[in-house]
C-alpha cells in the first residue's frame, strides 16, 4: 500500500516536472553551459560566464531571438572533466536545453564530446586543442584558434624574414607540450629546420644553460612556446646571455604581464595573438575593429579589463543564437546545420566561416603579428 | 666547450644557492623540533609577496622599508606557525606533524591568493641588470647578490649555532627536550625562535632570488621540493651538508640541463638523490643513525 502511494507520488513529481519543463521551452531558448568558473582555470571561465550573463541580458531586454526569452543553465565545473561528464548528462537529460556553451578546457570539452553526440545535441566549444575539430565530429564546434595556427603564424613570418633554422625551447607543461609537437609537425611545411629542441620545466627560474647550448647551433632564431614565468626568464636570459637572433614568443603571453616581466629584454620579440588584444591599433578598414571595440567597452563598463576568452564566449552565444535565427525554431538537427552554414561571420576571434568539413572556420588572419616595442605591441604588416 | 661548462656552473650556483637556503630551513626546523616543515617554500614565497605588496603602487613603501617589513611579516608567520599549528600537536608522530604542515602550507597559498590573486610579479634587480662577462660565460649582478647573501646567511647560522648562548639551547632541546628543560630552558621560547629562523631564511631567499625568477602564490611549492631534496642530499639535520646539497642539486640540475637533455634534468636530479640514499641512506654528509629495536 505504502509502497503504490510512493510510486504514485514519484510518478506525479516526474509529469510535473516534465510539463513545468515543457512550459518553459515553449516560451523561452535555453542555452546550457558549463565553464571551469572556479579552480585553476578560472581564468578562462570566469570572463566566459560572465560575457554570456552580460550578453544574454542584453538580448533579453531587447525583445530576445524570435520572440522568445533567453534562458540561461550554468553549472561550474571548477576545471574537472569528470564534473563537466556528469553536468552535460544534466544539462541534456534534465534541464532539456536546446544548445550546450561550454568546455572551457579542452579535457573538459574532449570528455563531453561522446556524449553530446550520442544525445544529438548542438556543442559549441571555448577550447583550444585542435583535437576538438579533428577529425570533425557532427554535433561539435569550436571557436578559439589552435596552437596549430599560431605556429603556422610564426613560421609564415619567419619565411618572410628568410629565416630556415629555428631552435626551439618549450615548457612542460600541457600548453608548451602541444605547442612543441605542432611546431614540429608544422615547421618542414614551412621549409623550416628546427635544429635545438630543448625544454624547461613548468616551474623553473633559470634557462641559460639550455638557451647557451642553443646559442652555439647555427639556429637563426629562437621559438618559445609556453605560458606563465617560463617565457619571460627566456626572454631575459637570452638578453643576459648576450643572444642577439629574434625571439618568437606563442600566443601563451599575449598579455601586458609579460612585457612588465621581461621589461627591456622583451624589445624586438615577435609573437602571434588575437586581434582583441591590439583592437584600438587596428586600421579603420578592418571588418573586426567595431566589434572588438564594442565588446571590450561593454564588458570592461562592468567588468575590468577583457581577455580574448571572454571573446570566444561572445563568438559562440552570437553564432549559436544567429544559427537559431536563420533555423526559425530550436530543433536541434536544424540548428546543427545552420551552425555549420555559419558564413562571414565577424566575431572578436575572426572572422569564421564554417563547413562540413571545418568545424572552427577561422583562417591565418585571425591572429596578428605583433612586435615589441618601446614597451607596448606593435602590429606587424 | 669550456666557456659553456662555466656558463652551466656559475647558473647551477646561482640556482644552487636559492636551493641551499631553503633546505637549511628545512633543517634548523627539523634540527630543534624534529619536524619536516613542508611549508618552508611557502616562507619564500610569503617573504617575496608581501615586499611586492607592499612597495606596489604610488603610496606604496620605500624598498628601504618595505623588504625589513617583509622579512618581519615572515618570521611573524613562522612563530604563528609553530604557536598554533606545531606546538598544540606536541607528542605527535612524524606523520601527523607532516600532515599538519602541509595543512599550513596549503592553507598559506590559499590565504596569499585572496590577498594577492593568481597574477606573477617580479621585484626590481637591486643593482641593475647590465650582464657581467666572464670569458665567454655571463652572469647578472642578482646573480652575485643571491651567491654572496646565501654565503652570508649560512656562515651567519653557523656561527649562531654554535658560538652564541642561544643557539647552542636550541641545540640542546634537539638533542633531549626533557633535560633542555631540566637545566632551565625555556623550549617554548626555543621552538619559537627555531621557527622565526627559519622563515627569516626563507624571507631573506625570497628576496634575493625574486628579481630573477619572479614570484607568484604557488611560487614555494616547487622551491619547497627542491630545498626538501636538497636537504636529505645533503643529510637531513646537518644544516652544513643541507647547504651542499642545495648547490649540489642545482649543478647537477644546470649541468645535466646543458649537457645531457634539458627534458631529463629533474630525472637525472631524482636518480642521483636515490642512488645517493641507497648507498648512503643517513645523506653525503649526514651521521649514520642507528636506532634501537
Amino acid at each position: 500500500m505504502n509502497i503504490r502511494k510512493t510510486l504514485s507520488t514519484i510518478a506525479a513529481g516526474i509529469l510535473l516536472s516534465l510539463a513545468a519543463g515543457q512550459t518553459v521551452a515553449a516560451d523561452s531558448i535555453k542555452i546550457g553551459s558549463f565553464l571551469a568558473v572556479t579552480g585553476g582555470a578560472s581564468f578562462l571561465g570566469d570572463p566566459e560566464l560572465k560575457t554570456l550573463q552580460l550578453y544574454i541580458g542584453e538580448i533579453n531586454a531587447g525583445g530576445g531571438v524570435n520572440g522568445k526569452q533567453i534562458e540561461l543553465v550554468h553549472y561550474d565545473t571548477g576545471g574537472n572533466p569528470k564534473k563537466s561528464v556528469s553536468f552535460a548528462k544534466r544539462l541534456i537529460q534534465k534541464d532539456k536545453v536546446d544548445l550546450i556553451i561550454g568546455g572551457s578546457t579542452s579535457g573538459s570539452t574532449l570528455a563531453v564530446m561522446p556524449l553530446v553526440d550520442k544525445a544529438g545535441m548542438p556543442f559549441i566549444s571555448l577550447a583550444g586543442s585542435v583535437k576538438i575539430i579533428k577529425p570533425v565530429k557532427r554535433w561539435t564546434f569550436k571557436m578559439p584558434h589552435t596552437d596549430a595556427m599560431a605556429a603556422a603564424k610564426i613560421f609564415g613570418d619567419m619565411k618572410r624574414r628568410g629565416i630556415s633554422k629555428v631552435a626551439l625551447i618549450s615548457g612542460s607543461g600541457g600548453f608548451g607540450k602541444s605547442g612543441r609537437t605542432q611546431s614540429l609537425a608544422l615547421a618542414p611545411q614551412y621549409g623550416i629546420e628546427i635544429v635545438s629542441d630543448e625544454s624547461y620545466g613548468k616551474k623553473d627560474t633559470d634557462m641559460t644553460a639550455q638557451l647557451t647550448k642553443i646559442r652555439d647551433t647555427d639556429a637563426q632564431a629562437i621559438l618559445n612556446f609556453g605560458f606563465g614565468t617560463g617565457p619571460a626568464i627566456v626572454t631575459k636570459n637570452v638578453r643576459q646571455l648576450g643572444i642577439t637572433l629574434p625571439l618568437y614568443q606563442s600566443h601563451g603571453v599575449a598579455s601586458k604581464k609579460y612585457i612588465d616581466l621581461a621589461g627591456d629584454s622583451a624589445e624586438g620579440v615577435r609573437l602571434p595573438a588575437a586581434a582583441l588584444l591590439v583592437a584600438e591599433m587596428l586600421p579603420d578598414t578592418d571588418p573586426q575593429k567595431p566589434v572588438l571595440l564594442d565588446y571590450k567597452r561593454k564588458f570592461e563598463a562592468k567588468f575590468g579589463p577583457v581577455s580574448t576568452f571572454g571573446g570566444h564566449a561572445y563568438d559562440g552565444l552570437h553564432i549559436a543564437l544567429e544559427a537559431i535565427d536563420r533555423a526559425g525554431s530550436t530543433d536541434k538537427e536544424k540548428v546543427r546545420d545552420q551552425i555549420e552554414k555559419t558564413q562571414g561571420f565577424i566575431g572578436t576571434g575572426g572572422v569564421y566561416n564554417m563547413s562540413p568539413r571545418d568545424h572552427l572556420g577561422l583562417s591565418l588572419d585571425a591572429f596578428k603579428m605583433l612586435e615589441i616595442k618601446n614597451g607596448d605591441w606593435t602590429i606587424v604588416q | 666547450m669550456l666557456d659553456q661548462i662555466l656558463q652551466f656552473v656559475l647558473t647551477g650556483i646561482t640556482v644552487g644557492a636559492t636551493y641551499a637556503l631553503v633546505a637549511l630551513g628545512f633543517s634548523i626546523i627539523y634540527n630543534a623540533s624534529d619536524v619536516v616543515n613542508f611549508a618552508q617554500g611557502e616562507f619564500v614565497m610569503i617573504g617575496a609577496m608581501s615586499a611586492i605588496a607592499m612597495s606596489a603602487g604610488e603610496n606604496g613603501l620605500s624598498p628601504f622599508l618595505a623588504l625589513p617589513l617583509a622579512i618581519l611579516l615572515t618570521i611573524g608567520v613562522g612563530i604563528m606557525l609553530q604557536r598554533f599549528a606545531i606546538a598544540p600537536a606536541k607528542g605527535a608522530s612524524v606523520v601527523t606533524t607532516i600532515i599538519i604542515t602541509i595543512g599550513a602550507s596549503i592553507f598559506l597559498r590559499g590565504v596569499a591568493l585572496l590577498l594577492w590573486g593568481k597574477d606573477i610579479f617580479a621585484l626590481p634587480h637591486f643593482s641593475g641588470e647590465q650582464p657581467i662577462h666572464i670569458g665567454n660565460a655571463t652572469l647578472l649582478p642578482q646573480n652575485l647578490w643571491v651567491m654572496g647573501g646565501a654565503a652570508l646567511l649560512v656562515i651567519g647560522v653557523h656561527w649562531f649555532f654554535n658560538h652564541t648562548h642561544q643557539g647552542k639551547a636550541i641545540l640542546a632541546c634537539s638533542c633531549n627536550r626533557t633535560a633542555a628543560q631540566l637545566v632551565g630552558i625555556n623550549v617554548g621560547k626555543m621552538m619559537m625562535i627555531a621557527y622565526g629562523l627559519s622563515a627569516f631564511l626563507g624571507a631573506m631567499a625570497g628576496l634575493l632570488v625574486t628579481p630573477i625568477t619572479f614570484t607568484s602564490y604557488d611560487a614555494g611549492v616547487m622551491l619547497g621540493l627542491k630545498g626538501f631534496s636538497a636537504a636529505i642530499l645533503g643529510g637531513f639535520g646537518n644544516p652544513m651538508g643541507a647547504v651542499a646539497g642545495g648547490v649540489l642539486l642545482g649543478l647537477i640540475e644546470s649541468l645535466s640541463a646543458g649537457l645531457i637533455s634539458s627534458g631529463y634534468k629533474d630525472a637525472i636530479g631524482f636518480i642521483i638523490l636515490l642512488l645517493v640514499l641507497f648507498f648512503r641512506p643517513s645523506g653525503l654528509f649526514g651521521k649514520a643513525t642507528a636506532e634501537r629495536v
